[in-house]
Formats: structure tokens, sequence, C-alpha cells
């Protein structure tokens, strides 16, 4: 953003997320639901929608929307039911997509999250979570005067979240965008990845005079591949409309594509048809009904959620908010902190909180260097574990443990078997920190003198030196103590 | 013995005891479609090759003892079943090479019953006509008169069982479509209840009205068919699932005490005084064979004719975008664009007929419409069904005329949609409503063209449609007259 | 009711179907008195009266979540009227 806006503006801001479903098999035929697979390789008459044929609606897939809408605190409809959203396009097939019209098997949700405009915690209404159906993919670029369609993808189950118009800036949207993603990621019934496109999102932006209520004129940003670009295309929308208000100019609702090279947004030419879809009941499938003994069962196989568990941590592990918060983000990275606290617990030497600093501080830091997520840590939780242990027992000191660390990091191994091959192992035996001291106080008779002279500052002096000679192995509280005593033995 | 007149279970006799194996049996269906086809236009194609080859496997299994209860019977099914290496056209330009590589449920449960399949038969094109003359492939032709259309949709099935060019056909049925052209050839037609067949592999024209059926010589033909037929199928989420009934029990004929509604509103005007006739003659029989007729009223049968082309249409439309060139059918030559391959292909491969009802569709489901047009039918769907139901709790069956009319000529309705949508009138109720129905000759007008009566009964009880019917064609003899 | 070419056109437009200007007169017309029968409809009061959708109330089933189709892409691909290394070809898609 080149300048902030306007404080007489705000921005209002609604988010639809695509959600593709991790099932086994596509929503409505045996097809596998997998990415990355040879064009065309993965599909039956069904998906392709060849004369007669008929779907079948996946069961998993509806047990993943139940899922995700107690996840949301939504309402789950026992009676929903799906329709045909018809228009024409190469990469859908049959000419209508499966959707959910006026009955979704879920609305009325919300999410709470910490907005980062406000400093506050912030209620963020979900209008509706709805199943449909994936369209396939056309490919444009390289070919000659032709278009091709690869039908792989459709079929894919998809869940449309709909969130009500209560974001205000980019950054709420990136916060809530976060959390829906935790959340489905936890629930894994989506592996959240916006660049491959299984977590898509469109933005609906308008703004108005702050303190009004009605809605201005919405567009809707598409291409939307990461949070960092969503967020990136709101700044610039919001900026865009307020200059067309400002110069007295109407917004036009339409629907305008982002281009993060760009870094701009253009409206894309006219979707002709895009206000005559003509929804109907689909015919060929029944009304689908959910049973709350259904639900029930499926809430019963619903792992513990980011706030929960955010809770839980604050309390049992004495975390504060915010590692608790960073640790929660990802179920994989809290996973990690559990098994690296309970494994030093488990050596005798319980300290969460430092295991909270490690992992969010060095591994965390240490993987984002790599570009890497906490799934593929080198380190098993364990071995950072051991670790930990060897610190608090004070075999090894900080600046060794980070050593250590980093060898773990890039080669692996035991970290108890490295301090002992490389020998770094502290050393707190006494006589021999006392042999080093005396050799050190000879080497440096003026130091000794200034010393029993008043001048205690050539003390760290003399203390680097220590270290310097027991190459960092000696036990620093040791030297102190030691160093102290031969000093006033040659006084 | 006319093996053209076969019933199904003698002709089954005849091979199991093998005095006539399925080959020769084959052959001459084989035969007489190549001597009366050209005339009659009852098949799109033959697969004479796939013919022989079944009945040699099926004269294999009769040999070994272990046949299948249609095991080698030579059948026809109205070319709108997709079959896995035969060409299905849908008697449309659309389709005309297409060839699937899948099978519909039916032909593949017809098959495993082990029939033989002789060919797809001529029909209006995507099941849209009550003529078969919006055929890409030209009409079928009435037995009872070449100048006369078969009715339709399922026309060319109706002719190929009337003309005895096959043992008996498979048609289908959205508005009367297995019912009408059964009674305007002289033949018996069933319509199941909604969900009673699998609609997998069948060409969808409105998907929640279509429905699968026999077409035969006889009532007990029509048992056995349907027999091989109906069930559950995983494939189709609107398929019952539901026990089937033994159907062969059902042909018991005793309608003692039976409970047959005559609503008023199908003996009004517009009916011509011959089916009137040939109707109360039926009506006559049921009583004289003890069952009881009870006068009765369904005030909403005006509104069905309107209701069925909101509805019909609507979903046609939709299940029609899938003709769009791209994946499979018709593709026009050299498009210039996207736009224009879809708007010319769609142009070029669709006929006048059914073009019209995607407009129609489209329209009454375009925005500002829908509250108007569709919602309303749906809701007048609603009491057209519940009028059914309030109907039905008094009496076991209902019984009407099948058709208004006998018989038109070719041509006679051609430029008049609203004319030929009338000629459904007494069938169409009973598609919005799911219910089962059948077609029954039950005499001739003065042309000595057939008149059929329907009887109409409750969901899943085909079985009592199947008892009235055999009861009346013990006592009647119009199912046994042949055009030929 | 009766439609205008305009709305023909239009309709036309939706569905995906070329018509001719010849062909617009004698559609709209025909259009038309399919859509006066229609209205007939609304001489039957239907407050109240659920949208019925299907024709028989079932429950919708569900499968379970098990891949069960093979690759089908050669013998799908062959019934297409154009396709280039095992893609469907259509002219240049302009967004
Ligand atoms: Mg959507
Ligand atoms: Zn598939």
């Amino acid at each position: 953003m080149k300048h902030p806006p306007p404080s007489r503006y705000e921005s209002v801001i609604g988010l639809e997320v695509h959600a593709q479903m991790r099932t086994r098999s596509k929503i409505f035929c045996g097809c596998p639901n997998q990415f990355g697979a040879v064009a065309n390789s993965q599909i039956c008459p069904v998906c392709a929608a060849f004369p007669g044929v008929l779907p079948v609606l996946n069961r998993e897939a509806v047990n993943m929307a139940i899922k995700t809408g107690l996840a949301i605190h939504g309402q789950l409809r026992l009676f929903s039911e799906f329709s045909r959203k018809n228009y024409f396009y190469p990469d859908l097939p049959a000419g209508y997509q499966i959707s959910q019209y006026e009955l979704p098997i879920v609305e009325q949700g919300h999410l709470m999250i910490d907005s980062p405009t406000d400093k506050t915690s912030k209620r963020i209404g979900i209008t509706r979570i709805h199943m449909e159906v994936d369209a396939g993919k056309s490919l444009h670029e390289g070919i000659l005067g032709a278009s091709w369609v690869d039908l792989n993808r459709t079929g894919t189950p998809l869940m449309e979240i709909v969130s009500e118009p209560d974001l205000r800036s980019s950054a709420e949207a990136g916060e809530y965008l976060k959390k829906l993603r935790a959340i489905v990621r936890y629930l894994e019934v989506c592996d959240g990845n916006m660049e491959e496109g299984s977590f898509r999102c469109d933005a609906n932006v308008s703004v108005r005079l702050r303190g009004t209520t009605t809605l201005g004129t919405r567009c809707e940003l598409k291409n939307l591949n990461s949070i960092r670009n969503v967020m990136r295309a709101i700044d610039y929308e919001v900026e865009r409309q307020i200059e067309l208000v400002e110069h007295g100019e109407q917004v036009v609702q339409e629907s305008r594509l982002w281009n993060a090279d760009l870094n701009s947004s253009r409206s894309m030419r006219g979707k002709e048809d895009a206000h005559d879809y003509r929804y109907f009941p689909e015919p060929d499938l029944p009304p689908l009904r959910i049973t709350p003994e259904r639900i029930e069962a499926v809430a019963q196989t619903m792992p513990e959620l980011p706030e929960a568990k955010s809770v839980r941590f604050q309390t049992q592990y004495q975390l504060s908010a915010y590692d608790a918060g960073v640790l929660t983000s990802s179920r994989e990275l809290a996973d990690y902190f559990e098994a690296v606290a309970q494994h030093t617990a488990d050596l005798g030497h319980p300290n969460p909180k430092a295991a909270a600093n490690w992992v969010t501080v060095e591994l965390c830091g240490r993987l984002n260097r790599d570009n890497r997520e906490i799934q593929h840590t080198p380190i098993p939780a364990h071995r950072l574990g051991q670790l930990l242990a060897m610190i608090q027992r004070g075999t090894l000191s900080g600046k060794m443990a980070k050593e250590i660390f980093e060898i773990l990091f890039t080669d692996g191994g035991d970290p108890e078997q490295i301090v002992r091959q490389q020998g770094l192992q502290q050393v707190t035996d006494q006589d021999a920190i006392v042999q080093v001291i005396e050799q050190v106080l000879d080497a440096h008779p003026e130091d000794v003198g200034l010393y029993l002279a008043g001048k205690t500052k050539v003390f760290g002096f003399l203390v680097g030196q220590i270290m310097k000679a027991s190459q960092g192995k000696a036990n620093p509280a040791l030297v102190n103590q030691l160093l102290q005593s031969q000093l006033l033995k040659r006084g | 013995m006319e093996l053209s007149r076969l019933s199904l279970a003698h002709a089954a006799d005849l091979l199991r005891k093998r005095s006539l194996s399925s080959v020769e049996l084959t052959r001459f269906f084989l035969t007489r479609i190549e001597q009366k086809n050209p005339e009659l236009n009852a098949y799109i194609t033959v697969d004479e090759e796939g013919a022989l080859a079944a009945a040699q496997a099926a004269d294999a299994r009769l040999a070994r003892g272990d046949g299948t209860p249609l095991t080698g019977l030579p059948l026809a099914v109205k070319d709108l079943f997709c079959t896995h290496g035969l060409r299905t056209t849908c008697a449309s330009k659309m389709l005309h090479t297409f060839c699937p590589p899948y099978e519909s449920t039916v032909t593949r449960r017809l098959k495993e019953a082990g029939a033989v399949l002789l060919g797809k038969t001529n029909m209006d094109e995507f099941a849209m006509g009550s003529s078969n003359e919006t055929s890409f492939f030209g009409p079928a032709r009435n037995p009872w008169n070449p100048a006369r259309t078969p009715g339709g949709s399922s026309g060319g099935s109706a002719v190929a069982v009337a003309a005895g060019l096959c043992l008996a056909a498979i048609g289908t049925d959205t508005g009367g479509s297995i019912r009408q052209p059964a009674a305007m050839t002289g033949i018996t037609g069933l319509k199941p209840t909604y969900g009673r067949i699998s609609r997998f592999g069948m060409i969808a024209f409105a998907s929640s009205l279509d429905q699968a059926g026999p077409m035969t010589r006889s009532v007990a033909d029509a048992a056995l068919l349907l027999q091989s037929m109906a069930g559950h199928d995983p494939l189709d989420s609107t398929s019952i699932d539901a026990v089937v009934p033994s159907y062969a029990e059902a042909l018991t004929a005793h309608v003692q005490g039976l409970r047959i509604g005559i609503p008023a509103e199908y003996f009004a005007e517009g009916l011509t005084d011959a089916v009137r006739d040939a109707v109360e003659r039926a009506i006559t029989t049921f009583r004289a064979l003890g069952a009881q007729c009870i006068p009765l009223s369904l005030p909403s049968t005006p509104y069905a004719i309107p209701t069925y082309y909101v509805i019909a249409p609507a979903e046609a439309s939709s299940n029609l975008a899938r003709y769009d060139g791209v994946r499979f059918g018709y593709r026009c030559e050299n498009p210039k664009d996207l736009q224009d391959m879809y708007a010319r292909s769609r142009a070029e491969g669709f006929g006048a007929e059914v073009k019209r009802r995607i407009m129609l569709g489209t329209y009454v489901l375009s925005s500002g419409y829908y509250d108007a047009y569709y919602r309303k039918a749906q809701k007048v769907r609603r009491l057209i069904a519940d009028d059914f139901q309030t109907a039905l709790a008094q009496v076991d069956l209902l019984l009407t005329p099948t058709t208004p009319e006998t018989a038109f000529l070719i041509g006679e309705k051609n430029n008049d949609p609203v004319r030929m949508y009338l000629s459904d009138i007494f069938t169409i109720n009973v598609n919005l409503a799911g219910l089962p129905a059948i077609s029954l000759p039950c005499g001739f007008d003065a042309n000595s063209l057939p008149i059929g009566l329907q009887l109409i009964g409750r969901p899943l009880q085909e079985s009592t449609l199947l008892t009235a019917g055999q009861a009346f064609q013990q006592a009647t003899d119009w199912h046994l007259r042949s055009p030929v | 009711m009766s439609i205008d070419t305009r709305t023909v056109q239009n309709v036309a437009r939706l569905a995906r179907l070329q018509l001719s200007p010849e062909e617009l007169d004698p559609c709209a017309e025909q259009l038309s008195r399919i859509l006066t029968l229609m209205e007939t409809l609304n001489g039957l009061p239907t407050e109240g009266v659920e949208p019925m959708s299907h024709a028989v109330d079932i429950r919708l089933p569900e499968r379970e979540d098990q891949v069960c189709n093979g690759d089908q892409r050669e013998a799908l691909l062959a019934c297409a009227p154009d396709t280039e290394q095992y893609h469907f070809r259509v002219p240049k898609i302009i967004e």
C-alpha cells in the first residue's frame, strides 16, 4: 500500500473459501481424488458427464462438511439439498455444477480471530458452508490456437465456506484465513494448500464512509493464491475504490482478476451469464437427511481444535497466550511441542517453557530459513527432548546446545553421542578447571595484580580467557566461583 | 407355429426343450427385420453380429441346462440405453456416431438374464415427442397403418413389438412414452413406479420423470421383463431400495372385489367416441369379473399438461447442456471460437423439438421467471400427486383411457406443438406423481386402429396392475390381434 | 404471455443455441403459445404448498469413500471430436 486509506473510509470484506476435501475418491464417483496425475487419467463416465450417467454421493464428503460445520460452531441442517448451477464452460463437463443453494448443510457459524487492527478478539460470522463439485482445468499457455481440457480435478469434493462481510481490513482477512486454514488442517478435511489451489479464496470488497451502515458496491477479487496475495489484493482494491469514490465516480460491481506479478487487478471481461445460473433442485439426488445421532458420532471423531488446545497449553504448561497461540497454529506443531515436552519430562527434567522456546524460536526459525514445514523437520521430537534435558542437567551450555542443534538439524543423530564424539561435554570437574585457571593466571600476572588492587573489571576478561583455554567446555558458573577463590589465594 | 407372435414364456419353453435354438429364433427376427424395417423404421441400429454371438452363447448355456429366465430370447431396446460398444444415438444427430464405453443397468441386467439384444429401436429425438417424428432417423411407422404414427417417444419399440420384429422390447416413459405408443400399436406397455428400475446409463430427458419399462404383447411378458429389470441399483441415487416381489405370482387374474376408480376428468371433452366406447366396455368387463368400479374425481387433472411442460423442459435444458461438442457427440465444422462451437454444434446437432424444449426450459428457470413458472409448477405437481394419493386411498387402482384418440397421421400435428402435447393428457399425470401404470389393448376404432386403456396403481404396486391386466387379457383377445 | 424476439435471443444465448434471424419470430410465437398454456396454472391457488422436486420421497444414499474406477482415459477420449496429447481440445478459451 502506498499510503494508508483516509480514515473516514472503512473497508467491508467478506471471504468465500473453496476448500477441496481430502476424501480418497471423488464426491459423486469412485475416481481417485488426487493431485498431480497425468492428464485425464482419473476420469470416468460419471465425472466426465457422459450421457446417461448419475451421481452417487460420497459419505465421507458429508462427514467432512459436518466436522467443519461443528468446528465453526455452525447450525447443521438435518435436511439439505443439492441444486444444479447451470453455466457453460469447457472444464465443466455436465454444463452444470452440482452445488447446494437454498438449503446448504451448514448455516450461521462463526470464527473468533485476534484482530491485528483492533487488538481485540473479534467474532467473524460464517454465513454458510455448502458442498459442491470442483470443475476441471483448462490449459491455454503454449497451445497454438486452442485450449486443452483436463478433467482429473472434475468431481473433487469442495466445501464453499462463505463469511459474513465482517472483516474490516486486509490484516483481519489474513487472520481469518489463517484460523480457517488451521481448522481444516486440524480436521484433516483439507490440506489448506493455497498455492496448489486446494484452498482457494475469493474476496468481496467494498468501502463506505465510517459510521454509515449501508454497504457500498462490492467487487469480487479472484486468483488469490496465497494469504499474502489476498491481503495485497484487498489493499489494492480498497485504495482503488476509495480513489473512485473520492473522485465522485461509481464503483462497478464486477469480478476482478488479481495479478500478483503486477501487483494490480483488472476487470474480468463480462462473465455474461454470471447472474443467471438457473439454479434448481438436482433431480438426480434426493434431499440429504442427516440425524442428530450421526452428527454426534462424527463429533466423537473430531480432534481437539486450535482454540481449545491453546487454552489447555496455557493452563497445563503455563505458557503465555502468545506462545500457546503460535504452537497451536498447526496440529503438527502442537503435537511436536507436546512430544518434546513429554520427552524432557520423561527424562526427569520437565521444562515446558524451555520446550516452547526451543520449538518456536530455534526450530521454527531454522525451518523457516529452509522454507520447510514442521512436518518435514529433520529433528525428531525425542531428540530435541533429549537435548533440552541435557541443558537442564547442566551437561550442556546454551551455546553448546545450539551447536549440537545445528548438527542434529543438518546431519541428524543422537545428541548424547554427538557430545561424546566431539568432546563437547561441559567440564564440571573442579580440579580440571582449577588447572586451567592456574595456567591463565600464570600467563596474566599484570591482570591478577590489577584485580588484587581493586580493579575488579578485569575479572570478566579473565573468565573469557579461561573459557577460551577450555575451548568453551568449562561450566561458566564453576569458572566464576573457582576463579574468585584462586585470585584470593594469590592476594 | 408363428414365431413372430411367440410369448416370452412360450419361447423360453421351446428353447429349454431344445425344439428351437436361440440362433434360429434370432436369425428369424433378423431376417424379418431386414424385410420389414425399411418400411416401418422401427430400428435405428441392428446388431446382427452381437445378437448372433449372444444367441450362440445362450444355446450353449441352454445345452448345459443352466439357462436363466430370459436366456436366448431376442429383445429390442430403445436407443437411449447405453450399450457398451454399440452405437447409442438417442435418435439425434448429436449422438449419431456415439458409442458408449459403458453399459446401462437395464441392458446389463437383461443381458445377465440371458437376453439376446437384436438392436436399438427408433424413438423421438432425446425422447421428446409423441409421434416418433422428431427422430433424426425419420419416423417409425405404425404397422396397423404405415401412414400413421405409432406414437412416441418409444415408437420404434412399440412398432417392433406390434409387428413381430422382436419378442418384446424396452421403452422409457417420461410423460407417456411407453403407454401412448403401446395404446396406438395395440400392445401392452408398463411404466413402473419412478425408481423401480435403475436409470443409470439411460440417457436422461427429464430426470425426475423418466422411467424404463417393458413393451410386450401380453401382461405375462411384461411381468417377466419387469422381474429382470426391477430392483435397487447403487449407481442410481433415485432408485428405490425395496424388495422386488415375484411378479409371476401376481398373474392370478383374481380381481374379485378389486376396487377400481374411474376418474371423471378422464372422460371429459377431447375424448373420441371410439375410445370412450372401448374403455367403457372394458369397465363393463372388469365389473363382470367381479371388480368394483367406483366413480371419483381427480380435480387437478387439467393442470398436468402445463405442469409437465414446465418441469420436463426445465430438467431437459440442464440435462442436455452436456452436449457441447467437447467430450463426445457432434461438433460443428470449423468453429471460429468457443462460443461459436457451442452455439453451432448445439443448433446443428439438435432437432427443432429438442431446441424448442431447451429454450422453454431455459426460459422457465431463468432469473425473474423461476418462481412464476418453475416453482409454481412444482407446487402444482404436489397437488396432482396429492390428488392421486387421496384417490388411491379409496381404491386399489384407477382406470382411464390411455390416449384421447387413436393413432394420428404422420405430419398431422407437426406444426402445432401445443396440440401434440395434448395427446399425452392422460398419461402425464402419472409421471408427475411417480406412479406405476399400464396400458392394455381394449378395442379398435372404425379405422381398425387399436385403442388402449390405462390402469394406474399405488407406488410399488405393479403387482396389482399385473393382476388386473392379466384378468383383462384372459377375458378379452384384443392383445392377440395382429396387424400383419 | 407473449415473448419478444429479444427475450428469445437472450434465452438462446443462455442455452448456447444459435438461432438464425428467420427463426426468431416463429420461435417467439411458439414459445408464447406454450407459455399461454402454462399460465392456466395461475388459476390454481398454491399458497403454502411444498414444491415437489422428486417423484418419490426416498433417502439419499451415500456410498463408501472408496476408489473403484480405474483409468478410463483411452475409452473416453476416443469419443471426443478433437483431442491432443491426452486432452480434450477446444477452440481457444479467452478469459
Ligand atoms: Mg462455489
Ligand atoms: Zn469419475
